[in-house]
């Protein structure tokens, strides 16, 4: 009775990993079929034509290494909103964990007046959705020229960013020891030493993940980038909403895979993170 | 003293001074032009003329309140259905068995996906040429296409809610595991030797261990659920629509006029999410004074 119930148990989990798992198995056939019509449950041609069409490779008869160079460097629009996401998830990170660290040391590890108020102002636009801010925003970038450029679009990203990893880093620090600076500074190492030998290989893990998520929260941003780039800053996100829309579902699941390729692998690596019971898996949420 | 106070000042200034310029001063501007302040058409009084249009003209109020009452449907029910989902799944995965890592890499898997990928995947799942359709027309359920229910862009925002249950329920699962994991067997254990049934081990023993966790879990959900924009811009229909979609359509109207509306829609937005955390702080307090 009992083996039969924790064998229906597992067949169970089975099953919800099966359901969970069949959007990402219609992506891939979608992506590497040619015309699968209804009610094929399995396509009778297997076609690069949706990859071809991306211009990622080239025409069935010249797939040499020179001309898969020759194909990106021509710069086709995939090519250019994969480098804008990436160049943009990049900066966005690296600028949020620099502007973070210092005050989330300071959080983590003082205790002072209205720092119950600051970490809540910091930690607001985790609830309020982004639609209530950008609107308004969006008119003042405007005035300010910041709208339609680079420079803008990142910015807007570190709002999402910002409060995720203040929070992630601010855990770290409530577990750090800062005396094992003081005695590397009494050993006579200066500031830079102490930070690059003592402090960073301590909160370095957590660091990490942050830095990771950071990543893959401007990776997956479509509102922001979308009024603050004013058309004119075209990444992966964008790419994918126009071209669902516009429903060709060959294109559109090609397009899904290689927006999401970097996730997956994302997961893979924070997942040996991402354990034990810390405040900052919430952040998730916003992802 | 007073060297840490500077050091505390100058830690905090860059980060506060991004989340307040650009965030507070976003929603303030957004306030501002909610309340027919707009410079740019030279109109600098202040009245509630967009509120009163948005909710209660003849034009718009029958979208407002339909596309109020979605936005409710559509966030609750998906909530509690991601959260009893990855519920029934980290109960049951958590115990050791051969494929664990494997299925918690599953269960996991859409936690860092971008909703609008999940939302894609829905209309290829769900919709009536999809995936299903096609498995339900092998096995001889249905005939055509147009036998197959209407799951994707249908006026009950059932696309909606799939892509918010397989996406959050990722949220939840991690959430959930994390806390089990923590709390261990042993509460378990002791209940068992005492004669607890499995129903009252869950109910008695585990559920108030988990609920807290849930509930933080479920109001995130519950938020940006009810504020975002990509998954009902592509999986809804124009009527009912849900307010982010007619919060930013207003916006990118041409007439400048609209914009007030969109605005004053996207405030509304910001004011319920804020309501309901605080009847869940307010809650959650009472709680604690209780006990």
């Amino acid at each position: 009775m009992n083996t039969n119930l924790k064998k229906i148990n597992i067949y169970a989990i089975y099953l919800g990993a099966f359901i969970l798992i069949l959007p990402l198995i219609a992506f891939f056939i979608n992506a590497f079929s040619f015309r699968w019509f209804y009610p094929q449950l399995v396509p009778k041609e297997l076609s690069l034509q949706a990859w071809v069409r991306l211009k990622l490779i080239p025409k069935i008869d010249n797939r040499s290494f020179d001309n898969f160079l020759e194909l990106w460097l021509s710069n086709p629009t995939i090519i250019k909103a994969l480098l804008n996401s990436l160049t943009i998830g990049l900066i966005v990170t690296i600028a949020s964990i620099i502007i973070a660290l210092p005050a989330a040391r300071v959080l983590g590890l003082l205790n002072f007046r209205f720092k119950k108020i600051i970490i809540f102002i910091m930690i607001s636009p985790t609830i309020l959705p982004p639609i209530a801010f950008v609107l308004g925003l969006n008119i003042n970038f405007i005035s300010l020229g910041l709208s339609g450029s680079f420079f803008g679009v990142c910015l807007v990203h570190l709002v999402p960013i910002m409060p995720y990893v203040v929070l992630t880093m601010t855990g770290i620090f409530a577990n750090y020891n800062p005396d094992f600076e003081h005695q590397a500074r009494t050993l006579g190492a200066n500031k830079f030493k102490t930070f690059y030998l003592i402090t960073l290989p301590a909160i370095a893990p957590g660091m990490v993940v942050a830095a990771l998520f950071a990543f893959l929260v401007s990776w997956s941003q479509y509102l922001l980038t979308f009024l603050i780039g004013a058309g004119k800053i075209m990444t992966l996100p964008l790419l994918v909403f126009s071209t669902a829309s516009s429903g060709n579902p060959a294109l559109t699941a090609a397009l899904s895979i290689v927006f999401i390729f970097p996730t997956i692998l994302i997961l893979f690596f924070a997942s040996k993170f991402v354990t034990g019971d810390s405040s900052a898996k919430y952040g998730l949420g916003k992802l | 003293m007073s060297g840490d106070r500077l050091k505390i000042i100058l830690s905090l200034t860059s980060p506060l001074l991004i989340i307040i310029t650009l965030f507070f001063g976003g929603i303030f501007y957004g306030l501002l032009q909610s309340l027919g302040y707009q410079p740019a058409i030279q109109k600098y009084d202040i009245n509630f003329d967009a509120y009163y249009n948005v909710m209660f003209s003849e034009r718009y109020a029958k979208l407002f309140w339909t596309g109020l009452g979605l936005n409710l449907w559509v966030s609750f029910v998906s909530t509690f259905l991601a959260a009893a989902f990855a519920l029934f799944g980290a109960l049951a995965i958590r115990k050791t068995f051969f494929a664990k890592t494997f299925c918690n890499f599953i269960y996991s898997l859409n936690l860092p996906m971008p909703h609008l990928v999940v939302a894609i995947g829905m209309i290829f799942v769900f919709s009536q040429s999809g995936l299903l359709a096609r498995m339900s027309s092998q096995v001889g359920l249905i005939g055509s296409p147009s036998d197959f229910p209407i799951l994707v862009k249908d006026k009950y925002g059932l696309g909606i809610i799939l892509t918010y249950v397989w996406k959050e329920s990722a949220f939840f699962f991690i959430i959930l595991m994390s806390v089990l994991q923590s709390l261990g067997e042993n509460f378990e254990e002791l209940a068992q030797s005492l004669g607890a049934n499995k129903w009252q081990r869950f109910r008695y023993v585990i559920l108030p261990l988990i609920m807290p966790s849930l509930f933080s879990a479920s109001i995130i959900v519950f938020a940006f659920s009810f504020g975002a924009y990509e998954v009902p811009a592509l999986l809804g229909i124009s009527y009912p629509q849900m307010l982010p979609v007619m919060a930013f359509e207003f916006f990118l109207n041409p007439d400048l006029n609209a914009r007030s509306e969109g605005m004053a829609l996207s405030i509304i937005i910001a004011m319920i999410v804020m309501i309901l955390v605080i009847i869940y702080f307010w809650l959650i307090q009472s709680k604690i004074r209780k006990n």
